[in-house]
């Protein structure tokens, strides 16, 4: 049993060598040697087993029992993304197929003034220093296998800096498509975002998969909110049943600024978020909203940490699902409190419909507060529809799917309409329409 | 138009509606009164078809059909209205839109194509209007926080958006400040034509003033012990049950 779980592990780490020895001087930079110590680390913490505290309820067993081409090359035209596509807005799309930027499919459309949007790869080409700078800064020492991996073999995904004093107009779309069509595919997209002092951007992720073979996607973002910036960022997925998904987030906030994030995870085989925002600066405020619909055997996990650094900052997070046939949810939400963040407010909340015995939601709220002057509530709920509401709705004639459909749309319209990004939103009120009249 | 025969119903094993025969005719107001606990809202509820409740025999039939084995949205789609004694507030879902949705489910289930959006709005404020029901409140989550006069009010309005042949009201006066107790008896008696009719239970004559039965039906542990004219309510508003219940005792 473990014999394949070394052989990913060991297959990684060859590779990783393998392409250390064709780099000549690349390798002693400071951007590889960050990769070095990333790739030391996910050697020493291994792939996490359910033993591990953090993926208790989360086994990725299957996941790397199985053998992905990583980096395979994927050509995909705008004809065959037809079906993916979320309706078109004035919006900087960037385009990643397998993990590699598509020039030819991405298109921008913001001043350079404004934002300066390239691969990760270019912009380390022109400017490693600036790239370097941030590389893994956020995210070290995280004891985190999965982004230690990502870290190691970082090669492309989107880097974003925002000048002090901008305000972005058109938000920026990240699709990555996974090509599943002919074999089984990974991919560890590094994303890294710097926005500025007194700077707005609104950013989303978009996964998809084009393909049944399995595909697998370790990605990681940064993100660096400035002083008085405001940054919005929202994460879809709406992935293969045979789509493996492992994502990082992390954050980090300095002071008066603020940041919105929603996760909606519409439909994958696999799903892990970890969003970690570190509340680094005082009177600030972070949003956290998440929505997930996992049915027949998918599992949905997303891990949250909100932790408060600083006095008078404010966490606020709202994470909902409904849960089909043998289902299962995760939510584990961490409050951190630190010593010198008095006068936090920090609220969570997590609310399920389970609407199949078969189906589990496992919720853990974890509250660390050392300080002694703050606001912290939690709650988390797990039920099944309300039977009540059901009839009364079918008495005045509405069919027991169409009302099931209105009451579970009803549940989820406060996560949805805090989506800023039009289309975005509209695509996503489309999207689940669809899913909860099925 | 509404035949119950020997209708019997029980919830958790336990027997509520022992054996209820009513006729109603097109055109008729049937009052039902009876004590609390004597199986009214019971009565109401299986005739909107609460699947909680297992009809342990008899059968109903409404316009010809026995509708026991109906879906409660099929019910509705015949024609059938309840007003509920506690109406159920539903969150993120808007009144105006819930109704939208009821109106073109039922018109679907009758074959009609959909109403578009203005056609429906026409018809939504004129009715509104009849009930003297606030455009805000239309806006708002379906009943959330309204308050019980104006969730009751509610009701009245759905009913006549929805124009049922058989209207069934539980308890729909309780709680109303008389203005409002008067408008819901007009939006009531507006509905009343010679093919439509309604049950409406109530605990008092007052409700009865302005929305004049035809035949008042006393409903006591289960089944209908005495039915009469009109008169019947003001009788018992004036003695009330006891003389009913000795009766009962005397016969059994
Ligand atoms: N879901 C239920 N579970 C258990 N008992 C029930 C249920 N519904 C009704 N009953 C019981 O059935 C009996 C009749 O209740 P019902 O609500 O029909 O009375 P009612 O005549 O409408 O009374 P009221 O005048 O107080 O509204 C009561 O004893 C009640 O407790
Ligand atoms: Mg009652």
């Amino acid at each position: 049993m473990s014999t394949e779980t070394i052989d990913l592990k060991t297959r990684l780490i060859t590779d990783f060598h393998a392409r250390e020895s064709v780099m000549n001087g690349e390798a002693s930079s400071e951007f590889h040697q960050k990769k070095r110590a990333a790739l030391a680390e996910f050697d020493r913490l291994g792939f996490p087993t359910i033993r591990h505290e953090e993926w208790k309820y989360s086994n990725v067993k299957d996941l790397i029992s199985a053998s992905y081409n990583f980096g395979a090359e994927g050509s995909v035209g705008f004809a065959e993304l037809e079906d993916l596509k979320i309706p078109e807005q004035d919006a900087n799309i960037v385009y990643f197929v397998n993990g590699h930027y598509s020039a030819e499919l991405s298109r921008f459309v913001s001043s350079q003034t404004e934002i300066t949007i390239s691969s990760l790869s270019e912009a380390y080409k022109k400017t490693p220093a600036l790239v370097t700078s941030y590389f893994d800064e956020l995210t070290k020492g995280g004891q985190d296998a999965f982004t230690a991996l990502n870290t190691a073999f970082a090669q492309d995904g989107i880097f974003i800096h925002v000048p002090d004093n901008q305000s972005v107009t058109h938000p920026v779309i990240l699709r990555f498509v996974s090509d599943a069509r002919v074999q089984n595919v990974g991919s560890q997209p590094r994303n890294i975002i710097a926005v500025g002092r007194n700077s707005s951007l609104k950013l989303a992720e978009a996964f998809r998969t084009l393909g049944t073979e399995r595909s697998f996607t370790n990605a990681v973002t940064e993100i660096y909110v400035g002083e008085d910036a405001n940054v919005e960022y929202y994460k879809v997925q709406n992935e293969s049943d045979n789509a493996y998904h492992i994502g990082t987030t992390q954050v980090r906030m300095s002071d008066r600024s603020h940041f919105y994030a929603g996760t909606v995870t519409l439909n994958g085989r696999f799903t892990r978020n970890n969003l970690n925002i570190v509340l680094d600066g005082e009177r600030c405020d972070a949003h956290m909203y998440g929505l997930y619909f996992p049915d027949g055997t998918q599992h949905v996990d997303n891990h949250t940490v909100a932790d408060h650094c600083k006095p008078n900052s404010e966490s606020n997070e709202l994470y909902k699902g409904i849960l089909r046939d043998r289902a299962k949810g995760v939510f584990n939400g961490k409050i951190f409190v630190r010593p010198d963040a008095q006068k936090t407010n920090a609220f969570q909340s997590c609310k399920n419909i389970v609407l199949s015995p078969d189906a589990t939601m496992n919720t853990k709220p974890q509250l660390e507060i050392f300080a002694d002057d703050v606001k912290c509530s939690h709650g988390t709920t797990t039920g099944q529809i309300d039977e009540e509401a059901l009839f009364y709705m079918r008495s005045r004639g509405i069919s027991r799917p169409e009302a099931m459909a209105l009451l579970m749309y009803a549940f989820c319209a406060d996560v949805v309409s805090q989506i800023k990004i039009d289309s975005i939103r509209e695509y996503l009120e489309g999207v689940i329409a669809k899913k909860l009249a099925s | 138009m509404l035949s119950i025969n020997d209708l019997r119903a029980s919830v958790e094993g336990k027997e509520i509606l022992k054996g209820i025969n009513l006729e109603v005719k097109p055109g008729e107001v049937h009052a039902i009164m009876g004590p609390n606990g004597s199986g009214k809202s019971t009565l109401a509820s299986v005739l909107a078809g609460r699947e909680e409740y297992e009809v342990t025999g008899g059968n109903v039939i409404f316009d010809g059909k026995e509708i026991l084995e109906m879906a409660p949205e099929e019910r509705a789609a015949q024609g059938i209205f309840l007003a509920f004694q506690y109406p159920v507030e539903i969150p993120g879902v808007t009144t105006i839109n819930f109704l939208k949705t009821a109106v073109n489910e039922i018109r679907k289930y009758r074959g009609e194509s959909p109403l578009d959006a203005a056609q429906f709005l026409k018809m939504v404020r004129e009715k509104a209007k009849l009930v003297s029901m606030n455009d805000s409140l239309l806006k708002r989550a379906l009943n959330e926080g309204f308050s019980g006069g104006e969730k009751k009010r509610n009701e009245i309005f759905q009913m006549a958006v929805l124009e049922p042949k058989l209207a069934i009201l539980d308890e729909t006066d309780s709680g109303l400040d008389i203005d409002a107790l008067r408008i819901v008896a007009e939006g009531v008696n507006s509905l009343r034509s010679p093919d439509r009719a309604a049950i409406v239970v109530t605990h008092y004559q007052r409700l009865l003033d302005y929305i004049v039965p035809d035949f008042v039906h006393v409903l006591y542990k289960g089944r209908i012990v005495k039915s009469g004219p009109k008169e019947l309510a003001l009788e018992l508003e004036e003695k009330g049950y006891d003389w009913i219940k000795a009766e009962v005792e005397a016969v059994s």
